[in-house]
């Protein structure tokens, strides 16, 4: 009897949990099926679901009317590099806050993560004039630097979570083996922290990548990422549908694919701690 | 050379005092166990001569040289914990290796001590497996081998054997000893176990709430403790104590007799009492006897013959001269 129960239960969350995984993906199962039709088929009503003429087209109006390698660039180096120096500031400030805590140590991993908290257009303006003063505008470096600035509170309080993790014993006992504070966190700490450092790293890529509001306000053309790409084409021109849908479709893709390798290393990391 | 010298050292955590004002000199070559109960002090002791925790006040010497100020990496000691702390992502050999590495020695020179280190550790056959792939005994072997390779000035042990099993404890306690014996470098040995304790060390150092009580060598310790904590501390069983009456006749506020000391007889002897529980081991037994106006009953050791049970008179004879006298303070009276 409870055994049917159990199953039947099972059946429900089963069914639950494919609807909502569903209904998260939609709107992105939707714009890659737009980006196949034409401009007509898009705004088409009743919708068209899958039977419609699949062309490639919009994607050849699109890289033909705009330089996707660019702007592909652009985030990778941009999104790359924000997460990679963050990770290499945040290593050290982790690390004293995970094995040398003061009495403050907690306040201040809240304070850094209220940061988060604020609306980012708030400090718009100073970063603007900022960026005029020093010439960082539209410039791949500024980008980087303001992104890697946004996400340190995140880069921080995962490291530090996963640092906690680790026992202060091994770090101890490499002291005593005569390591320096250096090659304590080189040798001991850093590869005992991979796999969190490493969903630490995806996850931010995947914000850096994804981060719209300072990549659009910061950039006009030379540095601009594929958030721009995509603005572009919710021009006011006319909404083309398709042809946004395929630039869409163009910058998630890869981010896409390397959620898609890297999900059992995000989820992984994402728990750590929590189950063990 | 390992001489240490701990010169007026305190240690504050906050407002709390856990090490008060204390003096000890370590000799070299020596084998000291710091023993005590838990949160005597003793790891915090253990941990304030290996440089991982500051000094509220006071100096540290180490072979002469001041070394209050001087990081753990510096000191030239080595220290093997209780949790082993191996680094789990590195070989055995790696981490034989790993003080060598820092050391800056080369790759070659790094290879000849690990695997010198390994054949006395009987390690050879593990170097290249990690940490997690070994046993308790082995992982403790690890650490050791890992503390050796450097040649320190002295070893610091802080509880190595308490995550063990009782067979392996007694055998990795024999194979310290003898390492002790071999490398003649002064050990420092952490202990809540009084056998430990009485085993290995040379020096016996006894602490209750951060204040050495006694320091002296194992026998010293047993035949004349220094006052009644000592006395109970050291030795086992416990020693019994008694009060009152019993005392008086001895002009002393408390005596104390160990288990050892007392002799039973099924019809005469000082002390009248009823067994409790008897406990046979084979080579000895042990009594817990009842005596009236006192409060826990008295261990006795006999012989594994005796036959006595639950309920049954006996009558117990302390033996005179190894009586302990203690005045009101607890001190033992001359």
């Amino acid at each position: 009897m409870a055994r049917a129960v159990t199953n039947r239960r099972k059946a429900l969350n089963t069914l639950i949990a494919w609807s909502i995984g569903l209904l998260i993906f939609f709107p992105i199962l939707w714009t890659i099926l737009t980006s196949f039709k034409t401009e007509a088929q898009a705004i088409n009503d009743p919708p068209l679901f899958l039977f419609f003429d699949w062309t490639l087209e919009n994607y050849a109006v699109v890289q033909e009317r705009s330089d996707y390698m660019r702007f592909l660039w652009n985030s990778v180096i941009i999104a790359g590099g924000s997460t990679v120096m963050g990770i290499i500031i945040a290593v050290p400030a982790a690390w004293s806050m995970a094995f040398v805590p003061s009495k403050r140590t907690k306040d201040i991993l809240l304070w850094m993560l209220s940061t988060k908290m604020l609306p980012a257009v708030g400090v718009l303006y100073p970063i603007y004039l900022l960026f005029i003063e020093l010439g960082l505008l539209d410039t791949r470096v500024g980008l980087t630097i303001v992104l890697m600035l946004i996400n340190l509170p995140i880069i921080v309080w995962m490291l530090y979570t996963y640092f906690k993790e680790i026992p202060g014993e091994i770090l101890e006992a490499a002291r005593m083996d005569g390591a320096a504070l250096k090659e304590e966190i080189l040798y001991i700490l850093t590869p005992m922290a991979v796999p969190g450092i490493a969903s630490t790293l995806l996850l931010n890529i995947i914000l850096a990548w994804n981060e719209a509001f300072w990549t659009l306000n910061l950039t006009a053309a030379k540095a601009a990422p594929l958030t721009a790409f995509i603005a572009s084409y919710s021009s006011p021109e006319g909404l083309f549908y398709a042809k946004l849908s395929a630039a869409s479709t163009m910058a998630i893709a890869p981010i896409l694919i390397l959620g898609w390798f890297s999900q059992k290393q995000l989820v992984r990391g994402l728990t750590f701690g929590a189950v063990k | 050379m390992g001489q240490i010298t701990l010169n007026q050292i305190t240690k504050n955590f906050g407002d709390v005092q856990v090490i008060p004002p204390l003096d000890l000199r370590i000799d070299d070559g020596e084998f000291v166990v710091f023993v005590g109960p838990s949160g005597c002090g003793k790891s915090t002791l253990l941990r304030l001569i290996a440089g991982l925790e500051d000094v509220t006040s006071g100096d540290i010497t180490i072979d002469g040289r001041n070394a209050t100020e001087v990081p753990p990496a510096k000191r030239g000691l080595a220290m093997v914990f209780q949790s082993y702390a191996l680094y789990p992502h590195m070989s055995v050999r790696k981490n034989i290796a790993f003080p060598l590495r820092m050391a800056g020695l080369d790759k070659a020179a790094q290879n000849a001590k690990v695997e010198a280190a390994a054949k006395v550790l009987n390690l050879t056959d593990y170097l290249d497996r990690r940490p997690g792939q070994l046993s308790g005994g082995q992982r403790q072997r690890v650490a050791i081998g890992r503390a050796i390779v450097r040649e320190p000035a002295a070893f610091l042990f802080d509880e190595p054997l308490s995550n063990l099993d009782a067979a392996l404890r007694v055998n990795m306690r024999l194979e310290i000893s003898e390492l002790h014996q071999t490398l003649k470098t002064t050990m420092i040995y952490v202990t809540h176990d009084q056998v430990e304790a009485m085993t290995m060390a040379d020096k016996i150092v006894v602490l209750q709430a951060g204040v050495i009580e006694q320091v002296g060598s194992p026998l010293e310790l047993y035949h004349t403790p220094r006052n009644r904590f000592v006395a109970g501390f050291i030795g086992s069983p416990k020693m019994n104590f008694l009060t009152g009456q019993y005392a008086a006749g001895y002009d002393a506020a408390t005596i104390g007799v160990r288990p050892e000391h007392i002799s039973v007889s099924p019809s005469e002897g000082t002390w009248t009492g009823r067994v409790g529980v008897s406990e046979h081991l084979g080579s000895d037994t042990f009594l817990y006897v009842d005596i009236d106006g006192v409060d826990d009953p008295i261990t006795v050791r006999s012989t594994g013959e005796i036959s006595a049970r639950h309920g049954d008179t006996v009558y117990l004879t302390p033996d005179a001269s190894k009586i302990h006298r203690f005045d009101k303070q607890d001190l033992r009276i001359a």
